[in-house]
Order: C-alpha cells, then sequence, then structure tokens
C-alpha cells in the first residue's frame, strides 16, 4: 500500500468511529425501550427527527449553539416520550386484539404524525445550521510535525463524538449505580419478578420511554452540525438503530455500543471503497447476516467466550 | 342472501362503466379495487397466518419493475409482466422468505421492513437495469380509456378474493390461523410451521406484485420512491386491513374503499391535502386504540356503542 492509501483507509476508519459513537446512542435508547417494554419503537427516527429540529429552530431563531440545544431538546423529548408512552402506548397494551403486532403497528402511526407535521410547520426543504466550526478540522501536522502520513479531523465530527461518548458513560453511571437504573436494568431483566420486589413497573416503563427518547433527542443535537436535515429523514435511522439492536443483542446495552461502531465502520469503509450510493446495502448486509449467523447478537458471542 | 352478495356486488361493479362514469371516478374505482388486492394479499399473510409484514412494497415494486422492465429493456408489452410477475416474485418470496421467516413477531415485521428498504436503494442503484432514480415511463398505453383497465383489475380482484377464500376454508387455512394463534403449539401439533408460513409468504407476494405488474402498466411510469414506498404502499397496505378488518373477507375490501376515498377526500382540501399523512397516523392510532380489530372485525362493538346511544 502507497502512503495515500493508508491516508484514506485510516481516514475512513476515523471517520467511521466518528459515526459509530453516534449511532451507538442511537441505538443504546431503542435497546432499552425494547429491553424494558418488550416493544419496537419504530418512531425512534421521528423523534430523532424532532430532536433535531429543535435544535435547528434554537440556531436560527435565538443563535444558539446546536451543542448547548442538548439541555434544552433533550428535557423536551423527555416529556413527548412519556407522554406517548402514558397516554397512548400503555392503553394499547391492554386492549385485546387478533394481531399482537400492535404496539408497533402504534408506533408506525405516531411516526407518520410527527415526520407529516414537520412537514407542515417547516416545509420539506433541507436544513442545516451553519456553525462557523462546521468547516474547522484538526491536521495532524500541527501535533506532530515529521508525521509520514497527513490526517485530517473534523472539528464538528470530533466534538459530536466526544458529547456521545460523554453521555454513554452517563447513561452507565445512571444505570449501574443509581436505584432507579438498576430498577429498570431488573424489570428489563423479569417484569414480574421486578414487580414482586417492590419496583413500580409501570413507572420504569414510561421512565425508559423517555429516557430512549431524550437520547435520541441528545443524538440528534449531536447529528445537527455534520448532518443535513429533512422531515422524512427519521425512517432510514430508526431502520440503522434497529438494525444495531439485532446486531448488538437484544436489550443489550454494550451490544448496542459495539454494533453501533460496527455498523459506522463498515458504512464508512462502503461508502469509500464501492461507492456512497451503496451504504446503505452495507447496512442491510450486515443485518441479514446477523441475523443467519448471529442471532443472539454480538452479546451472546462475549458470553459464550466468558462461560464457554 | 348473504352467500349472493359476492356475485351481487361482482355484477354491480362489471355494469358501472357502461353507465358512463367520469375517467376521474373510474380511476378512483380502479385504485381502489387495486388497494383491496393489496390488501387481501396482506390479510392472507398477517392477518390470518399473524405474520405482520411492513415491507409489501417490496412486492408490490417488484412485480412493477417485472413489467417496466420487460417494457424497457426486453421491448415487449408491459401486460407480460402480469404473468411473469408471478414466477419473479415468487422466486423473491422465497428468498426474503428464508431469511425473514426466522424471525418472529415483531421482528419478522421489522425484518419485512428493512427488506423493503434494501429494495428500494437496490432499484435506485442499479441503473443499468432499472435506470435509477429516473425511473420507467411506459410510452405507448394500450387503451386511452380506463374501461379495460377497469375490467382486468376488477377480473384480478375477483380472482385473489376466491384464492383467499379458498385457501382460508381448505385446510391450509386452519395451519395458517393455528400458526397465530401460537406458534408453538401448532409445531408440537406437527404443523411445519415454517413451510406454512413460506406458503402464505408466497400467496400473498404473489397477489402484491399482480397488483404492482397492473400498476405499471396502468400508471405508465414507475420510479424507486413510488413503487417500493413504504409510507404510501406499506403502511397503507397494513391500513386496508387494519381499518378494513383483520382476519375476515371483506375487511380488505371495505378498508380500500374508505383509505382510497379519505386520501382522495383529504387531498383535494385546498392546504390541508400535505397533512395526509398526519390523517392517516391518527386514525391509525384511533383504530388500534378502540377498534383494534378494524370496522369489520369489530362490528359488535359498534352496534353495542349505537345501542348505547339509543338507550341515552
Amino acid at each position: 500500500m502507497t502512503s495515500v492509501q493508508i491516508e484514506v483507509l485510516l481516514q475512513t476508519v476515523i471517520s467511521g468511529i466518528f459515526l459509530g459513537g453516534l449511532y451507538a446512542l442511537l441505538g443504546i435508547g431503542m435497546t432499552l425501550i425494547m429491553g424494558v417494554m418488550k416493544i419496537i419503537n419504530l418512531a425512534h427516527g421521528e423523534l430523532m427527527m424532532v430532536g433535531m429540529y429543535i435544535a435547528y429552530a434554537l440556531f436560527s431563531f435565538f443563535h444558539i449553539d446546536p451543542y448547548l440545544s442538548i439541555f434544552i431538546a433533550a428535557p423536551a423529548l423527555f416529556l413527548l416520550g412519556v407522554m406517548l408512552q402514558k397516554f397512548l402506548i400503555n392503553p394499547v397494551l391492554t386492549v385485546e386484539s387478533i394481531l399482537p403486532e400492535n404496539q408497533v403497528i402504534l408506533t408506525v402511526g405516531i411516526g407518520m404524525v410527527l415526520s407529516n407535521l414537520a412537514t407542515i410547520f417547516f416545509t420539506s426543504d433541507y436544513r442545516s445550521t451553519p456553525v462557523e466550526y462546521a468547516t474547522k478540522a484538526w491536521y495532524i501536522s500541527d501535533f506532530w510535525k515529521g508525521s509520514p502520513i497527513e490526517l485530517s479531523i473534523s472539528f464538528a465530527w470530533s466534538v459530536s463524538f466526544f458529547f456521545a461518548v460523554l453521555i454513554t458513560a452517563l447513561l452507565w453511571f445512571f444505570l449501574a449505580k443509581t436505584d432507579m437504573g438498576k430498577s429498570i436494568r431488573a424489570t428489563a431483566q423479569d417484569t414480574d419478578a421486578a414487580l414482586l420486589m417492590g419496583v413500580n413497573v409501570k413507572k420504569m416503563r414510561i421512565i425508559t420511554f423517555g429516557l430512549g427518547a431524550a437520547l435520541v433527542g441528545a443524538a440528534g443535537c449531536l447529528f445537527i452540525p455534520i448532518y443535513y436535515l429533512y422531515p422524512d429523514l427519521g425512517g432510514q435511522f430508526t431502520l440503522i438503530a434497529f438494525v444495531i439492536t439485532i446486531l448488538g443483542g437484544l436489550g443489550s446495552t454494550v451490544g448496542a455500543i459495539v454494533g453501533g461502531l460496527i455498523l459506522g465502520l463498515f458504512e464508512s469503509l462502503t461508502a469509500t471503497y464501492i461507492g456512497m450510493g451503496w451504504a446503505p446495502i452495507g447496512r442491510f448486509v450486515i443485518f441479514i447476516a446477523a441475523l443467519i449467523f448471529i442471532p443472539g447478537g454480538i452479546v451472546s458471542l462475549l458470553k459464550k467466550q466468558r462461560f464457554g | 342472501m348473504k352467500k349472493f352478495l359476492p356475485l351481487v356486488l361482482l355484477a354491480v361493479l362489471a355494469v358501472l362503466p357502461l353507465l358512463g362514469l367520469s375517467t376521474y371516478l373510474l380511476h378512483i374505482l380502479i385504485l381502489t379495487i387495486m388497494w383491496s388486492v393489496i390488501g387481501m394479499a396482506w390479510n392472507l399473510l398477517g392477518g390470518y397466518c399473524g405474520q405482520v409484514s411492513f415491507g409489501h412494497a417490496a412486492f408490490f415494486g417488484i412485480g412493477a419493475y417485472t413489467a417496466g422492465i420487460l417494457y424497457s429493456k426486453v421491448g415487449i408489452s408491459a401486460w407480460w409482466g402480469i404473468p411473469l410477475s408471478i414466477l419473479v416474485v415468487t422466486i423473491f418470496a422465497l428468498i426474503i422468505g428464508f431469511i425473514c421467516l426466522r424471525l418472529r413477531g415483531p421482528f419478522f415485521a421489522l425484518g419485512t421492513l428493512a427488506v423493503g428498504v434494501i429494495l428500494r436503494v437496490l432499484a435506485e442503484n442499479l441503473t443499468g437495469l432499472t435506470d435509477g432514480n429516473l425511473g420507467i415511463m411506459i410510452r405507448e398505453r394500450t387503451w386511452v380509456g380506463k374501461t379495460w383497465y377497469f375490467y382486468i383489475i376488477l377480473a384480478l380482484a375477483t380472482l385473489a378474493f376466491i384464492l383467499v377464500k379458498k385457501v382460508i376454508e381448505s385446510k391450509l387455512g386452519y395451519y395458517f390461523v393455528a400458526i397465530r394463534e401460537d406458534q408453538d403449539a401448532a409445531e408440537s401439533l406437527g404443523i411445519d410451521t415454517t413451510y406454512y408460513k413460506t406458503i402464505a409468504l408466497c400467496l400473498s407476494a404473489v397477489m402484491t406484485g399482480l397488483a404492482g405488474a397492473f400498476y405499471t402498466s396502468y400508471m405508465g411510469y414507475i420510479d424507486p420512491k413510488v413503487v417500493f414506498a413504504l409510507h404510501d404502499i406499506s403502511i397503507v397496505a397494513i391500513m386496508v386491513v387494519m381499518v378494513g378488518g383483520v382476519a375476515t373477507y371483506w375487511g380488505p375490501v371495505l378498508g380500500s374503499v374508505i383509505m382510497v376515498l379519505l386520501a382522495e377526500g383529504i387531498r383535494s382540501i385546498p392546504r390541508l391535502g400535505a397533512a395526509h399523512h398526519t390523517f392517516f397516523g391518527i386514525l391509525l392510532i384511533i383504530i388500534i386504540i378502540f377498534m383494534p380489530n378494524g370496522l369489520t372485525g369489530d362490528i359488535s362493538k359498534i352496534k353495542r356503542l349505537f345501542r348505547i346511544g339509543k338507550n341515552v
């Protein structure tokens, strides 16, 4: 390999990891909801779209930096998630019907309404937040004068990645160390046992949905400085989140992180070496391969290693 | 009387074009009948066999592109797509079934959703075969008027209705319902669930593909975003069945009438036209919360509602 080829490869890997960090955040939200409530939230990408529009509106009307608007978008999405869970999803869980997949179809309905409302309020134009640091980058030669290869790292991407890692770490702390986090994990493991141990399962469900929505809202704020925005963008991110959860293992947070990184890397590699338009195909090749070869997800492989 | 209802309806529909309906009304009728075919197809797999698919646009699109590619690349009439799509769609359904049918419940739903998106991206990128986002245009229309198109889709719908009825009344239908009610119990009774689920998927896919092939000839233009659309095909297919009635013979027919009229009605309102997805979404939410089995399925509930209204 010539040094140019190595540069291209390294550059691709770096952007893949950055993308993967953001994907992981998306996947964790989905996997939390899936683990605790046993339903698939097909409005996940649409919730992210709502978060992105909040950041966009704050930027264009009040000139608030997209990274700062995490503190507004995440709580707003938390409230939205709580309300959706309380007034729409909970009632459906008790309704008797022929098809058991009604909750999934319900979330599709919610997603449709959200994306259509966004079209009405913001029109279907492509939007972005033109922050001044969007085109800034770090060069490896700035730090290491005699470097044999030259790499550049986008400033906005690295900040987004940093925030994604920070939020993931905070979430890990919340789930592992606090009482409420433990209750959520208990509900995910065994609802009945958690109920018997005095966990307010109903409340945990509502909080989990809110938390998942807040995470994805934060992910939206991290995406908007580096991505563009349009009302129908939700669907593709719902699928990405779903592919990550299948790849990582259902309901597993660690799996979602690993799955997100793998997907980010793979997409970045397909985009560089095969072509931009084929990146979505790479995503689904992974999805199908995961279904056929590791149906339990990456987590099942890790577990086998530990006990086998 | 009830026994002859389908025949009466068929006779009334067959006479309709002779009354000199306007082209627009005929167009609405054709769309309604096409949607009822897709609804019946979805109902066979989703309603009776319990495998909720979010990717019926995949089969619709394959049917449509079979017809379109026959015209644009092979150079024969797009109508040959109707017989050929049966073969092509069956092959695709077998492959898709091999991958997706190992998933259960909501995961099957998402697997099919992914398949629908994969096929759209493929159709966008395989420009040599499908002309990508340019789409395929059928330059010569077979008939200027819509009467013959109407009779062709009516014939397809009649065949689909008879097929669904025969399948559901046969042993196969009982297997399907057993799988829907409890897959493990069905398996333990000696039903080869994967085999029968694959049959349900193939039958459903072929019916949807036929509607797709008809769509190409009728509309004269297809592109990946239209025929592989998630919201406008896959979700509407679910809504047609959910609104009309899950696991009923007449549910998809009733549902397609309501959905097509609703779509046309909302689109014709100025300013509100862009919001038709919002209305669909709200309708879907309301149906799921209050009438999860649809209008035909929950007819006793509706009757009770009216009786209470009278007493008060």
